[in-house]
């Protein structure tokens, strides 16, 4: 790996790993969401550090060009957050329901106890 | 119509009508099930509609309940179960706003709970020798759904996408858990319903065509909904933990 390359690596990866990390100060980011980020940002400070690892990677996957490693296992990478928000989503999709449900029951619960206050006894 | 001594009074029963945008029909469907059973209370749930429908329902006497927001048929009619849970109803009968359904039957879908053969009733339109109020794609999707109920319980159901259902309070308490779906409660709602252990029946009506609005069934939501009754009842099947 050049010079230049490995510098521009380490750079990248330390920027991410200080922008997650100061995101999660700022309580702009859960830190339940952080994990995955933290992880992404220190595997990529691994495989520039000890090369390497990059490599025995390759041949494990029987990948010609580590490049290519880096390449799928970002997109492997990038799909499992993308599914991981899916799910998520649902579970978020679900909660919705159920709270504009409560809250559709509460109001008629309380627009009958209003108008019962009122001595109003027509509906 | 005769009607057994218990839908007078002892035990209550909830009529539940899910409405989205059916200003123009709600007021007949209200009527309808007051003059045919005027025991029942009635609930109409507004999905989120833009127009009158609530504001009319509620003129007419019905209770009303309001969702914030458009959800879906399914999770509209939630809404009316967790409210018949709550107010301890006994039974609940559901229907179309838009007028499809009849309100004449209601005495009829409640009679096979109240003697207690069955858990849930379905109105069906093929029971009977009339006319389907419908295209035939939409006939053919019907029958497939039916094969695949019968399959997945071996219980023979002739229209599974019936939306004028009653059921006991027990069926009710199973509906309010997270399984329901929010769009479309048909065929994969009875199947997992069956397998749970509850018994099913099947009655005849007559539906009419919808007086007003328009069907859930159009542009590509077609295209959707068999895709998720497919998956839906696939994953229905697999599912172990029913209740």
């Amino acid at each position: 790996m050049l010079f230049r390359q490995k510098v521009f690596a380490i750079v990248v990866s330390l920027l991410v790993i200080v922008g997650i990390v100061e995101l999660v100060r700022r309580r702009k980011l859960a830190e339940e969401y952080s994990f995955l980020w933290l992880v992404t940002g220190f595997l990529l400070l691994l495989v520039t550090v000890k090369l390497d690892v990059l490599i025995f990677l390759s041949r494990l996957i029987g990948a010609e060009v580590p490049t290519n490693t880096l390449f799928i296992f970002g997109l492997i990478f990038l799909m499992l957050l993308a599914l991981h928000f899916s799910l998520k989503f649902s579970q978020m999709a679900s909660q919705i329901k159920n709270l504009a449900q409560e809250v559709a029951l509460l109001q008629k619960k309380v627009e009958d106890q209003g108008q019962f206050l009122s001595g109003d006894g027509a509906r | 119509m005769d009607r057994s001594c218990f839908l007078k009074r002892e035990k209550k029963v909830l009529v539940i009508i899910p409405a989205f945008n059916e200003a123009s029909s709600i007021v007949g469907v209200v009527r309808g099930v007051k003059q045919s059973f005027p025991e029942a209370d009635i609930l109409v749930v507004d999905d989120g509609s833009k127009d009158a429908t609530g504001e009319l329902a509620r003129q007419e006497g019905a209770g009303v309940v309001r969702l914030p927001f458009n959800l879906g048929v399914g999770a509209a009619l939630q809404t009316g179960y967790r409210y018949a849970l709550r107010y301890a109803y006994e039974f609940v009968v559901q229907l179309d706003a838009d007028g499809q359904h009849d309100p004449l039957y209601l005495p009829e879908l409640l009679r096979p709970l109240s003697e207690d053969q069955v858990d849930l009733v379905i109105g069906s339109r093929f029971l009977e020798r009339s006319r389907f109020p419908g295209s035939w794609t939409r006939l053919v999707g019907i029958k497939i759904f039916a094969f695949l109920t019968w399959l997945a319980t071996g219980q023979r159901l002739t229209d599974p996408t019936s939306g004028y259902r009653a059921m006991r309070r027990s069926v009710v308490e199973f509906f309010c858990s997270d399984f329901f779906p929010h769009d479309y409660p048909d065929a994969d709602v009875l199947i997992t319903t069956c397998r749970a252990g509850f018994r099913l029946k099947e009655i005849p009506v007559v539906m009419k065509e919808r007086l007003t609005g328009c069907s859930l069934h159009r542009g590509l939501k077609p295209f959707y909904y068999i895709y998720k009754m497919f998956l839906s009842i696939l994953v229905s099947v697999l599912r172990q933990d029913w209740r």
